[in-house]
């Protein structure tokens, strides 16, 4: 016998029940809940920290556990400038990550190297692993990191994001953001009981 | 507070010429008033043992300089300027001052020897002079590189060490 | 030879509590007086990688990617089984080559570059900077310069200190910790992005002065930020400082003496834990700290808790120091009027061809600074920041060292963390408050 759904005391259930295709479901599901691992390096990790904080709150997106294994992680955010010496940290994290997996590079030294164009900086952590947005500022400020972490979940969500890797070749999507801080002055905070 | 060895010289009909300053037998310089002794890499570990005896309690700093491009001009009689210094910075906290010790160290033997037994904390810094300019510690606990990886080839801060710069082609952002 | 005479005279103005002398401590030796059986690990990595069966100690390797937040570092610990016995901090894993830029840009340019050395208080860097320079030049700033560039400098402090407090708690396992230290650090980030245009890496102090006067209103802004302070602290004083948990965890942990202190060259926080009573501020003023009041806080056990404490009062010394600034700061001139290092003000380009001329040959070339070299120090949140610049009378300084006060700092680790256990090494680390970007350069 069946199993009769609409008789079987879920009567009142039926407006309860979404359907979607799996696709969708998926990225709703992976956009929604990814976790960032810890890979703040320089100054950039102190202003993803404030993204992380109360005011910016990365918690509305579901992305404040910042794993410390690879393993539990979906994004990594480089933050900060890359030397010669973490290049081979950076890639032997990058491969420890789980499938899917995306990658921002926050800020303009893990971007291009920055203003350090020399010996000892990596010029571009696209240099060592597969980048999918970049995030412009020395530093961006939460808002811009904000605007990154916006446009990536986007792209996910309306399938141009592995699009755009598969027509990288092996880079990645490579999607560049406008940096958003500094629009207006910046306006008093003082959150909580005062 | 001042530390002259000098006994005052001889008088010369109307002129006094003032005996150069000097710091337990070593010829001070100084700058915007702050002593600086020069002292021979034979007779550093010495000085610095004696100093710290008597109140230069702490070794602040300990950094190399490559004079290639631009040998130093402002240096005591007496001292042959080499193309590497090691520069050691000390301080008094009883009598609130510092203390430079400049160190010349011929570019054909780049060897000193270690300070760390004197001040434990010239450690780090040493190796980091090791690893930048090439210059060796003798009697130093673990020379080795501390900033760069340990296979590098070359120290960096050289003078005849490029800075690595790459050519920048500025183009337009991949279309965003 | 002339014997020095011991200086006996101790400051007058330190009270009778813990009575620290300042006369030269008979010192037992240099390396004599670190603990004898060896904290320090020396070892290279393929010794460390090649297994030894019957040792029975383990090697582990901690970091440098790990979830203590400190930054880059890496440790590599021998444990008998729980117990830390030596440790070897290796570091170099920010190393951006620094020193090598700052020898290839000009002294307005400079700045920029050093300000991302201690990238959690990087006016301290600056101002470090600058004041070398300024010894190099000559140059006599107008007060109003000097006391802009103290407010600055404090208001980094507190946020510097902010992120300690957040970092700590946050180590220790407080994760409300780390949101209200973040949330403190946020107006303060907005005050300085409202006076410098940026929240971090600001390149504000410059040759001469300061980039830019304080805007209109600045008062206000800050005297409700200081304001909202105190009653935050004594939340933190409820949250943490009583709490059983957080004494326990840090008091009794990471304890190192005065004798070591000294020796390792630790200077700042780790060295006023043991109750050893040295502030640049005070002891060797530079700018116009020694005329505004403030105390310096020492602790006596040092321990992780002492360390804490001293930063957390040390925020309070700094509200107290602002609030002096903002009721003393002298009118004037915010930067020195020299045509040599101070570009002219926009306005005038439009109008003189000579201050267009004079603009463009400030920011393409720099100006030349005399032959010389110079050691400047000031009293970041992690101890002595100095700058040795050594100038060959160009545009560019020909050797710029900085003395990264984290750096020396970090060779107290293996003593910290000798005989703990290996779940106190995060605390002990979050204690010592490390920034690599000011320990690699």
């Amino acid at each position: 016998m069946a199993l009769d759904l609409t008789t079987n005391g879920l009567e009142t259930l039926d407006h309860n029940f979404v359907t979607a295709k799996v696709e969708d479901v998926v990225k709703w599901a992976r956009t929604r809940s990814m976790w960032p691992a810890t890979f703040g390096l320089a100054c950039c990790a102190l202003e993803m920290m404030g993204t992380g904080g109360a005011h910016y709150d990365l918690s509305r997106f579901g992305m404040e556990v910042f794993r410390a294994s690879p393993r539990q992680a979906d994004l990594m955010i480089v933050a900060g400038r890359v030397s010669q010496k973490m290049a081979p940290v950076l890639r032997q994290i990058y491969d420890q990550m789980m499938e899917p997996k995306w990658v921002i590079s926050m800020g303009v030294c893990a971007s291009s190297g920055g203003m350090f164009n020399n010996y000892a900086i990596v010029q571009g952590v696209d240099q060592v692993v597969p980048v999918d947005v970049y995030a412009p500022g020395c530093p961006p400020g939460p808002e811009t990191l904000l605007h990154a972490i916006g446009t990536l979940h986007e792209k996910i969500n309306d399938g141009e994001l592995f699009q755009r890797r598969e027509a990288n070749g092996g880079a990645g999507a490579q999607l560049t953001v406008t940096q958003l801080d500094g629009q207006r002055a910046p306006q008093p905070v003082i959150l909580g009981r005062s | 507070m001042s530390d002259t060895n000098a006994a005052p010289a001889p008088e010369a009909a109307n002129e006094v010429v003032p005996e150069p300053e000097t710091l337990h037998g070593h010829p001070v310089t100084r700058y915007f008033g702050q002593r600086v002794v020069h002292v021979g890499r034979t007779e550093l570990v010495g000085l610095v043992r004696t100093l710290r005896d008597e109140q230069w309690v702490q070794c602040l700093d300990l950094c190399g300089v490559d004079y290639l491009a631009h040998l130093q001009s402002d240096l005591p009689a007496g001292i042959a300027p080499e193309r590497f210094e090691v520069v050691v910075t000390l301080i008094s906290h009883a009598a609130r001052e510092r203390l430079r010790i400049r160190v010349q160290v011929p570019a054909d033997d780049p060897s000193v020897p270690t300070l760390f037994e004197v001040h434990p904390g010239t450690e780090a810094m040493e190796r980091e002079v090791f690893d930048m300019f090439g210059i060796t510690f003798e009697g130093h606990p673990d020379l080795t590189r501390i900033l760069m990886p340990e296979d590098w080839e070359g120290h960096p801060l050289r003078k005849d060490y490029g800075i690595g710069r790459i050519p920048v082609q500025f183009k337009e952002a991949p279309g965003a | 030879m002339t014997a020095t005479d011991a200086p006996t005279d101790a400051p007058t103005h330190l009270t009778g509590e813990g009575d620290q002398e300042m006369a030269p401590r008979a010192m037992a030796g240099g390396a004599e007086v670190l603990r004898e059986v060896g904290s320090v690990l020396r070892i290279s990595e393929a010794e460390a990688a090649a297994d030894a069966p019957d040792a029975e100690t383990t090697i582990i390797n901690m970091g440098p990617q790990h979830p203590s937040t400190h930054g880059v570092l890496r440790l590599m610990l021998e444990l008998d089984g729980e117990t830390v016995l030596r440790t070897k901090p290796v570091i170099g894993y920010l190393h951006t080559g620094m020193e090598k830029t700052g020898e290839t840009l000009t002294y307005l340019q400079g700045g920029t570059n050093v300000t991302r050395m201690d990238y959690a208080s990087p006016i301290f860097n600056e101002l470090a900077f600058c004041l070398a320079a300024e010894e190099l030049l000559g140059l006599e700033l107008p007060p109003r310069a000097v006391w802009i560039r103290m407010l600055m400098s404090e208001l980094n402090r507190i946020t510097s200190h902010f992120l300690f407090l957040a970092t700590n708690g946050m180590d220790l396992g407080s994760t409300s910790m780390m949101i209200y230290g973040w949330r403190e650090r946020e107006e303060g980030l907005r005050i300085l992005e409202m006076i410098t245009g940026l929240r971090m890496n600001h390149n504000f102090i410059r040759i001469g002065g300061s980039a830019a006067d304080l805007p209109d209103g600045w008062q206000e802004r800050l005297g409700t930020y200081l304001e909202s302070i105190p009653p935050r602290l004594e939340e933190y004083g409820v949250l943490m400082t009583n709490q059983p948990i957080w004494r326990d965890r840090l008091q009794g942990v990471g304890v190192i003496s005065t004798e070591e202190a000294l020796a390792l060259g630790a200077t700042g926080p780790i060295l006023r834990s043991t109750g050893y009573a040295w502030d640049l501020r005070r002891d060797l003023p530079y700018l116009a700290y020694d005329e505004v009041d403030f105390d310096v806080i020492i602790g006596s056990y040092g321990d992780c808790f002492d360390r804490y404490a001293i930063r957390l009062n040390e925020i309070s010394e700094s509200v107290r120091i602002l609030w002096q600034c903002i009721e003393r700061l002298p009118e004037g001139d915010y930067r020195i009027q020299d045509k040599k290092v101070t570009p002219p003000p926009r306005a005038r380009i439009d109008e003189s061809m000579e201050a267009l001329i004079h603009h463009f040959k400030l920011f393409t070339e720099g100006f030349k600074v005399p032959e010389g070299e110079a050691y400047a120090a000031v009293e970041s949140p992690r101890g002595e920041l100095g700058v040795y610049l050594v100038s060959d009378g160009s545009a560019t300084p020909y050797r710029m060292h900085v003395r990264g006060p984290s750096f020396v700092n970090l060779q107290t680790l293996p003593h910290l963390m000798r005989g703990g256990q290996i779940a106190d090494a995060v605390a002990i680390i979050s204690s010592v408050d490390p920034i690599m970007g000011e320990v690699d350069r």
